[in-house]
């Protein structure tokens, strides 16, 4: 039986994270995601879960990486600096194809910046934070309920892509309280791992079989012994240095996101079947969109709101299926224009973009948004 | 055809390593093979060969990693110790060992030593610690003694070295250990009894690089470097009866740390007992 | 008889340091063109010493059987 909970952003995180199997969390205290840790701290060792707080950022990536290859689904949260710290080792999450999710609840940069002022300044950080060519998948989710569905979703694509998944939050997200009915976990779909190699001839740990979108992952200590390595390696998980092999993993890796963003990729649309303006938007911003939209459609104005959920891959094919309907696009987020730069780059010119955005941390009102609109002629 | 405890413990797939001639780190990464050997067939032990997984980071000594044939994750430069708590948290009872180089582990990945020992998770670190960068060519890492050269020391170190086995004890390991190339057969007791130890464990093992450190610091070949760990380091037991003037610039190698610490994975399963008592009620 | 072993040399993993006849009790081996080869085998013990002191794993003894 679900029953309502007041509740924050950040514990709806760590809820969630618990439905979809999460057992080990590591993590290092920094506002505003450190509730994350402290909910962790508290809920893990109720369900057989384990709580460990690392010396720093780095190691608790390393850590949760490391938990992920023993066979444990695992989480850790950060904010900004945290998550500079992390780069390299998301990097190895992506090139080794392991499991796990990583939480950032964004506040104002850069530097220590403004803690704990909300900001949107890391959805590139998120995309290109680490070096080389990568996979990248991040969700980011815009009210404590959709923050509890969208971290199981978090670790289902993560399982399924055998990718790490980035939950980029915000401070608003994060430490919002809303009264939630969470649902009954048995109602909930889990994505499991295959837990052996293939049958048949091929056994190799990174051999993906015809059908298959990744290689099985088995935990060690199961048998099978094998090899993980962040180098460039072959089917058999070594090192190689044949730059055909290299290519071919890197590319796979690529392609097992970019191939499959119908699977991966969801956005909300608000009032757009009629829509000549949208005002674009993710996570903690949209509750002001919504505001101002629904005041902007109460004087008849023709405006609709278009929130992707999942932020990379950005959802380009959902937003130009609207281009033909739209007038112009307004981009509003809580940075210098990062979400800014896609929306462009996917309207390549045709339709006229403006932005509203904020580096001070404070938070973008309704009223502001309004004003906007009507500078735009909307 | 390498002998059976090579075909049986290492990848010879792999194999010959990519190791320089006379460097020290075949003979510890034998050292290695021929204690887990040890341990997994004295059945008083009850440790499975699935239930090894070595761990390693970035340098010369992280590639023993791929080398042997258990479970292996050769993992990013300093942070081999911090992926195997996550690894021994998930499934506290598999055996993780790290290979680690002393750049590895005691410069980048200086922290997580530390704190790991602190905690006492049960983990055994082996250092292969030969006081020299020597994947990347020779600079000086935190075991440099002073005055000696690098490429990055042209005019001689300035650093003072680490003691990577007392920096573990003093930050509360309840084994801590040094070994070293020489004295193979001493150095794989003291292995074996660092992987059984319950708790975290580290053996500093020193290694010889006669391509960069020896060449560098006309410490003469692979052959003369031990000659000098056979002259110098000497095993615990004897170095205890020395007189005070024969001690003189020589180093014990052996246990010199040993403690029943209460290990992070067992107080958790305590906790985790205690809370469901507690839901129970 | 019980305990019988012959050394035997996998010369391709040879890299040719040299530990192995500088640390031979009896002196059997040298390096002769960057590999080892056995010099005097009427001398050899069959200790063991050379394999367990080789860093490449190309010299070991191997129990014979009946």
């Amino acid at each position: 039986m679900s029953k309502a909970v007041l509740m924050q952003g950040n514990e709806a995180a760590v809820e969630g994270a618990i439905a979809a199997g999460m057992r080990i969390f590591a993590g290092y205290p920094i506002t505003p995601s450190t509730e994350i840790a402290e909910q962790s701290a508290l809920r893990l060792p109720q369900v057989g879960g384990r709580f460990i707080q690392m010396e720093d950022e780095i190691s608790s990536i390393a850590a949760v990486l490391g938990a992920s290859v023993a066979g444990v689904k695992a989480m850790t949260a950060t904010s900004g600096p945290g998550f500079s710290l992390m780069q390299e080792n998301l990097g190895y999450g992506a090139m080794a194809e392991i499991p796990c999710v990583i939480v950032d609840v964004q506040r104002a940069g850069p530097s220590t910046g403004l803690p704990t002022s909300p900001a949107q300044g890391d959805y590139m950080q998120a995309r290109w934070g680490t070096h080389g060519d990568h996979p990248v998948i991040a969700l980011s989710p815009s009210s404590v309920l959709e923050t509890f569905y969208l971290m199981v979703r978090a670790f289902n694509l993560s399982e399924k892509y055998r990718t790490p998944v980035i939950f980029l939050m915000d401070e608003i997200v994060g430490h919002m309280r809303e009264g939630v009915e969470l649902p009954n976990p048995s109602s909930l779909i889990i994505n499991h791992r295959r837990p052996s190699f293939h049958d048949g001839a091929n056994k190799q740990c990174y051999y993906v079989p015809e059908g298959q979108l990744v290689p099985a992952m088995k935990p060690f200590g199961r048998g099978e012994r094998y090899n993980i390595t962040g180098l460039a390696h072959d089917e058999s998980g070594f090192p190689t240095n044949n730059t055909q092999v290299a290519g071919k993993l890197v590319s796979r890796l690529l392609a097992k996101v970019e191939e499959h963003t119908d699977d991966i990729v969801r956005v909300e649309e608000y009032a757009m079947d009629d829509a000549e303006t949208a005002v674009v938007c993710f996570g903690g911003t949209t509750r002001a969109v919504m505001s101002a939209i629904l005041e902007a459609r109460a004087a008849g104005k023709k405006v609709g709101m278009f929130r992707p959920i999942t932020v990379w891959p950005f959802p380009e094919q959902q937003l130009k299926a609207r281009l033909p309907q739209l007038k112009n696009i307004l981009m509003v987020e809580h940075n210098h224009g990062q979400m800014l730069l896609e929306v462009q780059r996917v309207t390549g010119g045709a339709t006229p973009v403006s932005f509203l955005g904020k580096v001070d941390g404070t938070v973008i009102t309704p009223a502001e948004i309004l004003a906007k609109l009507q500078e735009m002629e909307v | 055809m390498p002998s059976d405890l090579i075909h049986l413990y290492m990848r010879i797939d792999h194999l010959p390593h990519i190791w320089c001639p006379g460097c020290g780190n075949g003979v510890i990464m034998r050292d290695v093979a021929v204690a887990l050997d040890e341990i997994i067939n004295d059945t008083d032990n009850d440790i499975d060969r699935d239930d090894i997984v070595i761990v390693s980071g970035i340098g010369c000594s992280s590639r023993a990693a791929g080398y042997l044939d258990f479970n292996s994750i050769h993992t990013t430069h300093g942070r081999a110790i911090a992926f195997a708590t996550g690894i021994k948290m998930a499934n506290p009872k598999l055996h993780v060992i790290v290979l680690t180089g002393d750049g590895d582990c005691s410069a980048i990945g200086g922290n997580h030593l530390i704190h790991a020992a602190r905690r006492n998770l049960g983990l055994t670190v082996i250092c292969f610690n030969n006081d020299i960068y020597g994947m990347t060519g020779g600079q000086y890492s935190p075991t440099t003694p002073t005055g000696d050269k690098a490429t990055t020391a042209p005019y001689g170190n300035l650093d003072r070295p680490f003691d990577i086995a007392l920096l573990a004890a003093g930050a509360g390991a309840s084994f801590a250990a040094r070994g070293d190339v020489f004295h193979a057969r001493e150095t794989t007791e003291i292995i074996k009894k660092a992987i059984l130890h319950k708790g975290f464990s580290l053996v500093d093992v020193y290694s010889v690089c006669p391509t960069y450190y020896g060449r560098k610091n006309k410490k003469g070949d692979a052959v003369e470097m031990l000659k000098w760990q056979r002259d110098n380091l000497i095993p615990m037991s004897r170095f205890n009866v020395m007189t005070p003037e024969d001690m003189a610039g020589k180093k014990p190698i052996g246990i010199l740390a040993e403690n029943d610490f209460p290990e992070y994975t067992e107080e958790y399963a305590k906790l985790i007992e205690r809370c469901r008592n507690k839901n129970r009620k | 008889m019980i305990g019988r072993k012959k050394l035997v040399i996998e010369t391709s993993w040879c890299k040719g340091c040299g530990i192995c006849a500088a640390f031979c009790p009896k002196q059997v081996l040298e390096i002769k063109k960057e590999k080892v080869t056995v010099k005097d085998p009427e001398a050899c013990i069959l200790c063991g010493m050379c394999e367990m002191r080789c860093p490449d794993y190309a010299i070991y003894l191997v129990n014979l059987e009946e």
